[in-house]
């Protein structure tokens, strides 16, 4: 019995957030299918998975960890998306903007200054911003992909931290690691909960995606974002300068990658390492489409995304699974919400043979 | 001769879309040898036809018989293997690739590399063609891409050979070239299918003519007996309604465009050449035209979505504005509405009170410290579909759910009640109701009334003739002289929109 997809009149608002529902339930089959595939029983290593790791508040507080710079570069992302502008290369804007921002306690070391963290923010921004600002300047002025651009950027951000961390920037004290002298407490994001190392950066990522929330519904700057998105021609109508968008949504997606990066250094991981991101940036891609990109979506996407960064080091301890699982999770995840997405769009029609070779005649 | 005597003859070809009968009962045939010319307004169904002949529709009924054999032409693959060749108004061309190497991808034949070359070489010498195989085609003219495309179809000897408006590209000396080609085609017996709507080159080149309007034949005819004005009338009908009034108080000028010129950007624009009006204040200003011959481009240039090179070209209540963009020309006092709704003018998936946004800015106040003033918008929106009787479910619902009709209104509302001292649009009533049609004209007439000088560019001419009070035509670029409807006859204009120079003697509007 063949299927025929038909175009629906208008998108389905409903199937826009049912999809992300199905895109999950057929990640949560198709995992369990590769379980049973690598020999292990699939119930308990999905629960493994999934819900052993949230099963206390520790737990709870490493997810909101993890969650909070996903979000952070999600909502950033998501703007661009809207746009049509394709920045693939948040991780290596998160990087620069870790480095950037951990200059200064590298060389204030001593400094106790109430000011230090503050700083290291604005620069952490300010990085994520300049390196954005390349693919901006490159498809703006040279209209080169910024799907390309971005993302190799990445593959220079990280040897640049790299180069930094195995050579100027190396602990004297520290037995050769490549790392970096470890923060002076001034320059350290607070914990907000004892017991857990839950820090103040969740709530910076809280505050950041509900700004963004109202920025993007309630201004005339994310107005034109939107229209830009969604008809090319109507933001010609209007007066929009395509190229300024451009710069915005670069800009804005850097800044916020580059402040979850020094987030991160200067929260759980307190000096400058040469991974100081499970590929964050990249993940936020996946969180941002299964959020619909949409802030409050994004929210919950990225708690999804960050559960399987967790269940993925929790099948690897307790079951012995390589770590990589996570990644084939998340990769299933967007697989999946890839193609469901095609049901926005269109409806199956379930045609017998006799009425399809009618159609074909037509 | 009967069906089986023609080369080609298609029998009482009907097919339908959604809203428009684009061919209605078509009878139609083609002799070996013989050019045969499609002429028709944009939206007349010639397309249509052509493309049921090379199986990219099927028809709804009819029969196509095909050297005297009934046949369904399943795809262009089928009608490429039976022998018709199509070339198309834009070409499908690889810039990167050689010309050979293009013609290798099209060309199912077990020939390759220099022996391909040898075969391009003989065929374009064959027929005066002149085409290097191993140029690249990034480098050619328009003129040569064509004529790849040509010798891709030459290559597979047709005996069917359709031109979709060929010279719509060509400067008048590739032209003759091309004509040169297609007439010793025609003598080794080869069929031409010439689709047009340039009355002289149909009438110097084309043995029989066909012609069409609104999805029917209208007549057969040939076109070396007949007068380019006698065709223009076939083709455009005589339906035209003479203007009701036209003594009219205008006033001084408001909006002005000086010697506005632009060199296309590829080959699908349409170059712009030194394009000059004036419109007064309570004026209506008629540009017509078949479509394709600039009107889009000079759109996008009166509404400022695309800059001209200097001040001058335009100019509002004599305040030059070439040079900026569409909201310096919004608070100017100008206001537009382009040809597409959908996608251009509002945003569909959209709900009203988002789509005033797009244009509504300043008059009604709809942004606070860069925030946006929904409530001052729904009551915009709501006025809006109030006095233009707007039917929708709601202002909150997408645009994309009215009809095309209701949409229309919309638009036409929310940029005439900004009050603008420009109005300009394009195409206003293309594809909707009668009802909605008669309210948006007298809505535009209304807005003249009360002193705004309008611009309508349309291919309506019962749409022009009822509306305004001069009109010019646009043909490849260039906008004629202004006539006063009541100068007009549809002989002049059918004349100017196939692009035949007259010599004017009566009353050539000079009121300013």
């Amino acid at each position: 019995m063949p299927i025929r997809l038909v175009a629906r009149q208008t998108h389905s608002r409903l199937m826009t957030w049912l999809t992300p529902i199905m895109a999950l339930v057929l990640s949560l089959i198709a995992g369990s299918i590769v379980f049973s595939l690598l020999g292990y029983p699939p119930l308990t290593s999905l629960y493994t998975f999934f819900l052993a790791p949230i099963s206390d508040l520790y737990g709870v507080s490493e997810l909101i960890i993890k969650a909070a710079p996903l979000a952070m570069i999600a909502v950033g992302l998501s703007m661009g998306f809207r746009a049509n502008v394709w920045n693939i290369g948040a991780e290596g804007q998160l990087t620069i903007g870790a480095v950037v921002g951990s200059a200064l306690p590298i060389y204030f070391p001593e400094s106790g200054n109430a000011l230090m963290l503050p700083a290291m923010l604005v620069l952490g921004v300010l990085g994520g911003m300049a390196w954005a600002s390349i693919p901006a300047f490159l498809k703006t002025k040279m209209n080169t992909n910024e799907i390309l651009t971005s993302l190799l950027l990445v593959y220079v951000a990280v040897l640049v931290l790299s180069t930094l961390v195995h050579g100027p920037w190396r602990d004297p004290g520290g037995f050769n690691f490549p790392e970096s002298v470890v923060f002076q407490d001034a320059a350290l994001v607070p914990g907000i909960l004892s017991g857990t190392r839950l820090h103040g950066g969740t709530i910076i990522a809280l505050l950041v995606v509900l700004s963004v929330w109202i920025l993007f519904s309630r201004s005339v700057a994310g107005f034109q974002v939107r229209v830009a998105g969604l008809a090319p021609s109507a933001a010609r109508y209007t007066g929009i300068h395509f190229n300024r968008m451009v710069w915005y949504v670069l800009l804005g997606a850097g800044g916020l990658a580059g402040l979850a990066g020094i987030i991160e250094v200067a929260g759980p991981i307190g000096q400058l390492q040469p991974i100081i991101s499970p590929g964050y940036g990249f993940s936020a891609i996946i969180v941002a489409f299964l959020g619909r990109l949409h802030p409050i979506g994004i929210l919950f996407a990225s708690l999804v995304l960050a559960l399987s960064y967790l269940g993925g080091e929790f099948v690897q301890i307790k079951m012995g699974l390589p770590l990589g699982i996570a990644g084939v999770f998340q990769g299933m995840l967007l697989f999946f919400l890839l193609a469901s997405d095609v049901l926005i769009n269109y409806r199956v029609e379930w045609r017998t043979s006799r009425t399809f070779g009618r159609a074909g005649t037509e | 001769m009967s069906a089986t005597d023609y080369l080609l003859s298609m029998q009482g070809i009907t097919k339908a879309f959604p809203g428009v009968v684009a061919n209605d009962s078509i009878d139609f045939e083609i002799a070996e040898g013989n050019i045969h010319a499609l002429l028709g307004e944009n939206g007349a169904g010639k397309s249509t036809l052509v493309k049921i002949i090379y199986g990219y529709y099927s028809a709804d009924a009819g029969t196509m018989y095909w050297q005297g054999e009934p046949v369904k032409v399943s795809s262009p693959a089928h009608a490429r293997q039976m022998g018709i060749g199509m070339v198309f108004q834009h070409f499908s061309l690889f810039d990167a690739m050689t010309v050979r190497e293009n013609i290798e991808l099209a060309v199912t034949s077990r020939k390759k590399g220099l022996e391909l070359a040898d075969e391009i070489r003989s065929v374009s010498d064959t027929y005066g063609l002149e085409l290097d195989p191993d140029r690249d085609v990034f480098s050619l003219s328009v003129g040569e891409r064509q004529r790849v495309e040509i010798v891709r179809c030459l290559l597979q000897s047709p005996k069917l050979l359709i031109m979709d408006e060929p010279t719509s590209v060509l400067t008048p000396q590739e032209a003759d070239k091309l004509f040169a080609v297609l007439r010793r085609l025609a003598d080794q017996g080869c069929a031409v299918l010439y689709i047009s709507h340039k009355l002289e080159e149909i009438r110097i080149l084309c043995h029989q003519a066909t012609i069409l309007r609104q999805g029917k034949v209208v007549t057969r005819c040939d076109p070396t007996q007949v007068g380019t004005q006698e065709l223009a009338e076939m083709m455009i009908g005589k339906s035209l309604k003479p203007p009701t009034s036209n003594a009219k108080e205008t006033g001084e000028v408001v909006f002005s465009v000086r010697s506005l010129s632009r060199s296309a950007e590829n080959e699908r624009n349409i170059s712009l050449k030194d394009i000059s009006f004036d419109v007064c204040a309570s004026e209506v200003f008629g540009i017509a035209g078949v479509a394709g011959n600039g009107q889009t481009e000079l759109m996008g240039m009166l509404s400022g979505e695309v800059l001209a090179d200097q001040e001058s070209t335009v100019s509002i209540n004599n305040v030059d504005c070439g040079r900026v963009g569409v909201q310096a020309r919004r608070n100017l006092g100008m206001a537009s509405v382009p040809e597409e709704r959908l996608g251009h003018g509002v945003v569909g998936n959209m709900s009203l009170t988002e789509n005033v946004f797009l244009s509504g800015h300043k008059k009604y106040d709809l942004s606070r410290n860069l925030l946006m003033h929904f409530s001052n918008a729904r009551t915009y929106s709501q006025k809006i579909c109030d006095e233009f009787d707007v039917r929708h479910s709601g202002i909150h619902v997408d645009a994309s759910s009215l009809s095309g009709g209701n949409l229309q209104k919309f638009l036409m509302g929310r940029e005439i009640l900004q009050y603008p001292a420009v109005m300009i649009a394009s195409q206003p009533t293309w594809g909707i109701d009668a009802g909605s049609q008669a309210a948006i004209h007298q809505s535009l007439l209304n807005l003249a009334e009360n002193g705004a000088a309008v611009v309508v560019i349309s291919q309506d001419l019962d749409e022009l003739m009822a509306l305004c009070d001069r009109i010019s035509v646009m043909f490849a670029g260039q906008l004629s002289e202004s006539y006063s409807v009541s100068s007009l006859t549809a002989q002049t204009i059918g004349l100017l929109m196939g692009g035949a120079r007259i010599e004017v003697s009566q009353d050539v509007e000079n009121a300013n």
